[in-house]
């Protein structure tokens, strides 16, 4: 495996390789020299067309812990605005000799789009793509649940994970999907019916409108974050009627089984999707997501980078 | 003017015949022709082939005036000629748009210069195309380019009174209005029919709804004030049933198919390279089926290209970005081939009235589309079904290579075409002068 488009690509074997990985980069993060020469002369570019300071200082410092030369370019705009082309600029970014590019782009399948064209020959890696993917982010919370509940070993078999909110719009929710299924998890995608993409009954995945009917099933919860630009576009009436049926708050908290989690990808709508209480209790493994989101990432651009996984998911 | 023989060939309903063509006229048409200028005429090889009356397209973006850079009249026009055409219609969507009597002769007198095709410009139905007010609609009628087709195609007339009147004011002159069947609050920044694939793909939906919802209002309308309407490429199955209903109504409504609609279907989006991006958009197989069976049972009425040359930095993009529609001229007539005819939904009878018969008669363009006997105007094209070939973008006709069909194999092709009795194309390539050029 060349590139990190989707987590639909990635095999048992491989989705496997790169958790246990990840748990070494963890290790190591955790011991007094943080830092691996395994990428040393690598040049890894973080592309971003769309803000994303969280997800990108994730990736810099998982590449900077690995000892690669990490270029940021901030592209803003589009080739649909007056920016450079996606095409223009990885052209000049394979000019400058970069191993891989890490690409994070608000049209869905720009990544694919990269990785299947002439424009550069490095790695792609999905950063985030439209509405579509989004797949370190899915690893590092598949990685996240593991730990808490499995030990930090196997797959997770047995466990029933709820994705609550803007599921039409989440890339997380898409990219979660397809790897928890793959790791044997039960998805239940919860959201009023304006916000579950249409055709999503053919997904491998249970949906509700009711939260409070879900949460006392679940072994972790997800919830989404809600962008202010769906207020305007008619998909629930107001933002308190939002948080009423579908926020996490203090009265749910107590629906929820004793060890489950709770998680968040970041950035939070403190009071919309979720309140203070929750996101601060004892079951919020949400600052912990971001730790592993750099363990996870070293994985990835180790396994892509420094070996390539054969086929069968036979990683090196 | 030279005389030509075209020997060998059958006519669409398996007549073997001669065609002696002289003056712009078939002369003589029989198994051998008894007249003494045969023996001087040029003659072409129709061995194993079809003779039809020319192609007559309803749906061609030339981009003349305005992006001439990804096409030109001429450029369209000889992708037209080796696509068996005789006929094209301009579609108003240039810059300026095609909204006044000055645009529409300028693109009208553009195409008698090339020389290759009539060139039928379509009038705007709205100012701009913007949906707001009426355009010249009778001076443009009265023009040179005697306009009878409006369209804002590439926008809906979505305003229900402004399409109300549109549909009255052309009965005037025996006009039609093609409508864009696009409803534009349903479809804001859709990039791909909406279903599982484009919920998997993260992709904003086109509903088959959008497109439905307008064409049954339309042919309510139609109905109500006793007007024509065509509906410019349909691609859902239900909008296919609405316009089946409506003309068991006995509503005046004509509708067109796509080649591309009749081919492709949604899962090429799966490689998000925009060379799929159209509008409207590639549907399910079970639409592309219906679709052929409206074509089959004559619930459409005919094959429109909606040919839409766009320059390579408009699909060297990220899907999203990327421009709408596909070049179609060239391939048309093999896709109905390998869609239709292949499949034996239809004869070759059907074909020559879905690609020249029905759409002349829709347009108005009485020079075209007629049967093929003594005293026909000599559009012609000739094909051949077993003639293979396999579409190369770099050798296109067209300005533009936004083909989706690049590499694919089909089973028949054209062979040549005439246009006023001279030939365009000659054993598949185009012929080099005409009218003295």
């Amino acid at each position: 495996m060349r590139h990190l488009l989707s987590t639909a690509d990635l095999s048992y074997a491989q989705a496997n390789k790169i958790l246990d990985t990840a748990k070494e980069m963890a290790r190591i993060s955790e011991g007094p020299v943080k830092k691996l020469p395994t990428l040393r002369g690598r040049t890894i570019v973080n592309l971003f067309f769309e803000d994303s300071t969280r997800t990108r200082i994730s990736f810099e410092a998982a590449a900077k812990r690995l000892s690669a030369d990490v270029i940021n370019f901030s592209a803003k705009g589009s080739s649909a605005s007056k920016g450079e082309s996606l095409k223009d600029t990885a052209q000049t970014l394979q000019a400058m000799g970069a191993d891989a590019v890490i690409l994070r782009h608000s049209a869905s399948g720009a990544a694919q789009r990269l990785a299947s064209s002439h424009w550069t020959t490095g790695s792609v890696i999905n950063a985030g793509d439209g509405t579509h993917e989004h797949p370190t982010q899915a690893l590092l919370d598949a990685f996240t649940i593991r730990k808490h509940l499995r030990g930090g070993t196997g797959d997770l078999r047995g466990l029933t994970v709820a994705i609550v909110g803007d599921i039409l719009h989440s890339r997380v929710a898409r990219s979660n999907i397809h790897l928890l299924n793959l790791l044997g998890a039960q998805v239940i995608l919860v959201a009023p019916p304006t916000l579950i993409p249409l055709g999503a009954e053919k997904w491998p995945v249970q949906i509700s409108y009711d939260l409070d009917a879900v949460l006392p099933l679940v072994d972790a919860v997800m919830m989404l974050r809600v962008q202010q630009e769906r207020m305007n576009d008619f998909f629930f009436p107001t933002a308190r009627e939002y948080s009423h049926y579908y926020g996490l708050n203090s009265d749910r908290l107590k629906l929820m089984k004793p060890n489950s989690l709770i998680m968040h990808p970041g950035p939070m709508n403190r009071g919309l999707e979720i309140t203070a209480e929750s996101a601060d209790s004892a079951r919020s493994v949400i600052l912990e997501q971001v730790t592993n989101g750099v363990s996870v990432r070293m994985a990835v651009l180790y396994l892509l980078l420094a070996g390539a996984p054969n086929e069968g998911g036979d990683l090196i | 003017m030279t005389d030509y023989l075209i020997d060998g060939g059958v006519l669409a309903h398996g007549k073997n015949v001669q065609v002696l063509i002289s003056d712009g006229r078939i002369v003589e048409i029989d198994r051998i022709v008894s007249s003494p200028n045969a023996v001087n005429a040029v003659r072409v090889d129709a061995r194993n082939c079809l003779i039809l009356p020319g192609f007559v397209d309803l749906h061609t973006h030339l981009r003349e005036p305005g992006r001439e850079d990804s096409e030109t009249v001429e450029s369209g026009s000889r992708a037209a000629a080796k696509g068996g055409f005789t006929a094209v219609s301009a579609m108003a969507n240039t810059f300026p748009v095609a909204d006044t009597a000055g645009v529409v002769e300028q693109v009208y007198a553009l195409g008698q210069a090339a020389g290759l095709c009539d060139v039928f410009p379509i009038g705007a139905v709205t100012q701009g195309l913007a949906g707001q007010a009426l355009a010249e609609l009778g001076a443009m009628a009265d023009s040179k380019a005697r306009v009878r087709i409006f369209s804002d195609d590439g926008n809906c007339v979505f305003d229900p009174i402004v399409m109300r009147r549109a549909l009255e004011y052309v009965k005037k002159f025996n006009g039609v209005i093609a409508q864009h069947a696009q409803d534009p609050q349903l479809t804001k920044d859709a990039q791909m029919n909406e279903g599982f694939l484009s919920s998997r793909l993260g992709m904003k939906g086109w509903p088959s709804v959008a497109e439905e919802s307008i064409i049954a209002r339309d042919v309510l309308l139609a109905d109500h004030v006793k007007s024509r309407l065509h509906v410019c490429h349909v691609t859902t199955s239900g909008g296919v049933d609405i316009i089946r209903w409506a003309k068991a109504r006995g509503i005046q409504v004509s509708a067109e198919v796509t080649p591309h609609h009749l081919l492709l279907t949604e899962d090429l989006a799966t490689s998000y390279d925009p060379m799929y991006k159209v509008n409207p958009p590639l549907r399910t197989q079970k639409d592309v089926m219906a679709l052929r069976e409206g074509l089959a049972d004559g619930t459409i009425d005919v094959v429109a290209t909606d040919h839409a040359p766009h320059s390579a930095e408009s699909k060297e993009c990220e899907w999203q970005a990327a421009a709408f529609g596909m070049l179609g001229l060239e391939t048309a007539f093999s896709i109905v081939q390998a869609t239709m005819i292949d499949t034996k939904m239809m004869t070759w009878s059907d074909l020559a009235d879905r690609m020249s018969t029905a759409p002349a008669l829709i347009g108005g363009y009485s020079d075209h589309g007629q049967s093929l006997r003594v005293g026909s105007r000599a559009h012609i094209a000739i094909v051949n079904p077993t003639r293979g070939w396999q579409v190369d973008r770099d050798l296109v006709a067209s300005r533009s290579k936004n083909t989706p069909y690049h590499g694919m194999e089909f089973s028949g092709s054209v062979v040549a075409t005439f246009f006023r009795g001279v030939p365009t194309v000659l054993d598949s390539k185009l012929v080099r002068s005409n009218n003295g050029n």
